[in-house]
């Protein structure tokens, strides 16, 4: 059953009766599987959710991408599943050591452990003119790594940034710090669309940018 | 170690096959722009082609990574405490070099700035003389051990989420670090009560209360977290309370199972909230928790948290 809005590689699958997101490859995290499909948990990915709310990601499979904060590799997992070459950058080395499995399987996932504030540090390993930059970083500060790693993205490509409200200022109102994103964000980025990704993420707002 | 040329890829210089070599320009390159690696790679006969690059870019990549993790998570509690005492010993000489070396250079030298600034710019001048040379001299030592201390502060940004990840989220990689070399290590500070964590690094101040000479010190280190610094004086102590009580925790967590727990975080955020919903003129909600605990009253903060 293909979706138009959906890249090639993920598709909405029966689970238990439910219909749900998935992609094929090798289980990461004991999600139910179907064959060589495995089940993409909206509620634990912010891709996810954006892929599930319908977001136009402009992705169509078989990208070059580079994920920023790739945490234990849950999401990023998916992404290589659809996607081409994939760098994935995570700073905490605990989570890094899931991710590592994921990336065993994985042969077009590359790990780095990297701090993504600082682009300089990997500009030497993940290559120029990425199609897509995939960003989920819970750290104060989302729109200026954002813009930093605008050197990565081709100039058609796509930047998918989940922005957690909390993390940049957790007494504001939400709507103040999404507001305070966008702004940043303006003068490097035309941003496509964006919404609230409350269904599956409380106070996280979803983007869809493209390089100006 | 900084690459020679700033600006080639990871590959470059590394042997086939030599995975160590690998490790090195991986971990530790720098580099501004990317560039297409994959071509550049396969046009300096690092690679046959773009997937046999891809290959050996996996192969690089996992082993630097796990090596990186390794080495980063051997770090202990114990090499934290060692750090930030020496980050701070290397700011405050840095500091006390470049304002002798400043104010003798103002003496010497027209348009001396004061501090490490003065100091990096005295640094890059050109002595005429023997006098000038020890003003230039001294400035050069201030600026590098400056230069010191910023290493060190990278380190333990580096080291400290490694070592505790709860402590290192919730309180940031430097006040995380703090706590623990107070302590005396990430297991005593997991075993303190949070009404210790609370004033730890006010002992002056503590004893003196315990003596009879002074109010209960609201806080002590933490007060250079954003969460008690940030909120309005009358509510500090309940903000200093409240994050003690979550900082102990973070280190109870740390060092019995050292897995990151998202819902602590979470606890936090909305108690900080709350209390600082108080300062909203109509924002009176019923929050009881505010008896005169350890510091309902007015203290001051003494230490190193200037």
């Amino acid at each position: 059953m293909p979706d138009s809005a959906l890249p090639d590689g993920v598709e909405r699958r029966e689970f238990g009766g439910e219909t749900r997101l998935a992609t094929r490859g090798p289980p990461v995290y004991g999600e139910p599987t179907d064959g060589e499909w495995r089940a993409w948990d909206p509620e634990r990915s912010k891709l996810g959710g954006m892929f599930e709310l319908g977001f136009d990601t402009g992705l169509s499979g078989g990208e070059t991408v580079l994920y920023l904060g790739a945490a234990a590799g849950t999401t990023v997992g998916h992404v290589a599943d659809f996607a081409g070459p994939t760098y994935a950058v995570e700073f905490a080395p605990r989570p890094t050591r899931d991710l590592l499995d994921v990336a065993e399987s994985r042969d077009r996932l590359f790990p780095l452990l990297k701090d993504a504030r600082k682009p300089e540090t990997y500009a030497h390993v993940v290559e120029s003119d990425v199609d897509a930059i995939v960003q989920d970083v819970a750290t104060r500060g989302q729109a200026t790594v954002a813009n930093r790693n605008a050197r990565f993205l081709a100039d058609d490509g796509r930047l998918l940034l989940a922005v957690k409200a909390r993390s940049e200022d957790v007494t504001a109102d939400p709507d103040d710090v999404f507001t305070d994103v966008l702004a940043e964000l303006d003068g490097t980025y035309e941003v496509l669309e964006s919404g609230r990704l409350d269904r599956f993420h409380e106070d996280h707002l979803g983007i869809v940018a493209t390089p100006r | 170690m900084t690459d020679a040329d700033a600006d080639s890829g990871w590959f470059e210089s590394v042997p086939p096959d030599d995975l160590e070599a690998a490790r090195k320009a991986i971990d530790s390159g720098n580099t501004e722009s990317p560039k297409d690696w994959p071509t550049k790679a396969v046009e300096s006969g690092f690679a046959e082609d773009k997937n046999e690059y891809y290959d050996k870019l996996h192969e690089a990549a996992t082993y630097t990574t796990r090596e990186v993790v390794k080495e980063r998570e051997r770090a202990d509690d114990q090499q934290l405490k060692h750090s930030i005492r020496a980050m701070d010993d290397c700011e405050r000489v840095a500091n006390e070099l470049a304002e002798r070396a400043t104010e003798w250079a103002g003496s010497r030298f027209d348009d001396v700035d004061t501090g490490i600034a003065g100091a990096r710019d005295l640094a890059e001048r050109e002595p005429s003389g023997d006098l000038d040379g020890r003003v230039v001299s001294l400035s050069a030592r201030a600026a590098a051990l400056a230069d010191e201390r910023d290493a060190l502060a990278a380190t333990i940004d580096r080291i400290a989420p490694a070592v505790a990840p709860n402590l290192a989220d919730m309180a940031g990689p430097e006040l995380a670090a703090r706590l623990i070399a107070l302590a005396g290590g990430l297991e005593p500070l997991a075993k303190k009560p949070s009404g210790t964590v609370q004033v730890l690094g006010a002992e002056d101040a503590l004893f003196a209360h315990l003596s009879g000479r002074a109010p209960s010190p609201k806080h002590g280190i933490i007060y250079t977290h954003e969460f008690v610094r940030g909120t309005r004086p009358e509510d500090r102590g309940s903000a200093a309370r409240a994050l003690a009580g979550k900082l102990a925790l973070a280190a109870r967590a740390d060092h019995y199972s050292g897995e990151y727990r998202e819902v602590l975080h979470e606890d936090l955020r909305e108690r900080m909230a709350t209390i600082r919903a108080r300062a909203e003129p109509a924002g009176v909600d019923g929050d009881a928790d505010d008896a005169p605990g350890p510091g309902g009253d007015s203290a001051a903060t003494e230490g190193d948290d200037a």
